[in-house]
């Protein structure tokens, strides 16, 4: 029996593995899974941007070339340690914390963890008082300041709510890779390493069992599912 | 003799109503068949898409019957250029109805009115 994985090795194309198969329609999300990023920060050039503008592609974000405030879901952080002078080039997004201090903040119950773990905001309910942008440790939301036009289709957006990194749902749920990943893979380094924590048997979760990663501000113990290599 | 004075009164009320505004005109829908009656879809959709929206965006659960998504890929119309015209536009099929009924829905304030467009990267 030949499955689709073998026909593809032996072809000698590149595998880039998908996470997962899609979920079926009318299934909802289940705690078996946990999704999550690990970030080689080696392979992370300090002057690369494809993650982040694949990031807006996908998500119709048009700024108005107003930094401080225009929407980004991720970001590019370029540290240093000054003792070294060792630099590492970072990109940020939500974390998609275990326990999320946005989550714990949102008086209406808008942002919320989904049953795997991703970390959204509903914003048929939020009010925009972004509560949870000064909750968040990772500076990881933005907030609509103004009427948005030509919203992509799996990812609406408007005036007055909040937003932030959905670690691609919409994609994950087909069962393809966050837009970040899949750039970095096809068209960078391939630092993105997207897949299931809660699988023993996932590249991920294998890799995580046995290398040294390391969470950003891991002392405030939210347990975000994104790991960092590197750093 | 005041029977038929009613009767009078009332078809003159009926005359003037159905005078008082013109039904709104649809533009045609590109799919074969509504997932319910246009009866049903008139008085329904927004409970179905209320109902639909919470599953999805809360549980995760895709490929419901109702979908916003699909309703605008299938009754936006193209314009002679080409271009997907907004469904929310006057005259277009979400808001020729909403109009007429004086309802403002805010769906369209975050979703998308038109049907997938794939945005160039080189572009921006």
């Amino acid at each position: 029996m030949i499955n689709r994985r073998h026909l593809l090795l032996a072809s000698g194309a590149i595998l880039i593995a998908a996470p997962a198969a899609a979920r079926e329609a009318g299934k909802p999300a289940t705690a078996a899974q946990r999704w999550g990023l690990l970030i080689d920060t080696g392979k992370c050039g300090a002057e690369c941007t494809i993650c982040v503008e694949a990031c807006k592609a996908e998500m119709g974000l048009a700024g108005h070339d107003r930094p401080r405030t225009d929407a980004q879901y991720i970001r590019k952080v370029n540290v240093k340690d000054p003792a070294t002078g060792a630099g590492h080039s970072v990109p940020v997004m939500c974390q998609h914390c275990a326990k999320p201090a946005c989550v714990d903040v949102c008086p209406t119950g808008a942002s919320m963890k989904r049953a795997d773990g991703i970390v959204l905001v509903d914003r048929h309910i939020c009010i925009g008082c972004r509560y949870c942008m000064m909750a968040c440790p990772y500076k990881a939301r933005s907030f609509a300041h103004e009427e948005q036009t030509g919203q992509q289709p799996h990812l609406p957006r408007g005036k007055g709510t909040v937003e932030g990194c959905t670690l691609c749902v919409h994609r994950i749920d087909e069962g393809r890779l966050p837009a970040c990943a899949e750039a970095c893979a096809a068209k960078a380094k391939g630092a993105m390493l997207f897949g299931d924590l809660n699988d023993p048997k996932s590249e991920i979760a294998q890799r995580v069992a046995r290398e040294a990663t390391t969470r950003i501000r891991a002392d405030l113990g939210l347990e975000p599912a994104m790991r960092y290599q590197g750093i | 003799m005041l029977a038929r004075l009613l009767l009078g009164v009332l078809m003159m009320l009926g005359a003037a109503a159905a005078t008082a505004a013109d039904l709104p005109a649809l533009p045609k829908a590109k799919g074969e068949a509504c997932i319910a009656s246009a009866e049903v879809m008139r008085r329904d959709h927004p409970d179905m898409l209320k109902h639909q929206r919470d599953e999805t965006l809360r549980l995760g659960i895709r490929g419901a019957k109702a979908s916003l998504k699909e309703c605008v890929a299938c009754h936006a119309t193209q314009a002679a250029d080409g271009h997907a015209v907004p469904v929310n536009d006057p005259g277009q099929f979400c808001q020729s109805c909403h109009a007429y009924a004086a309802v403002k829905p805010d769906c369209f304030e975050c979703h998308a009115t038109t049907p997938k467009t794939t945005i160039k990267e080189a572009s921006r």
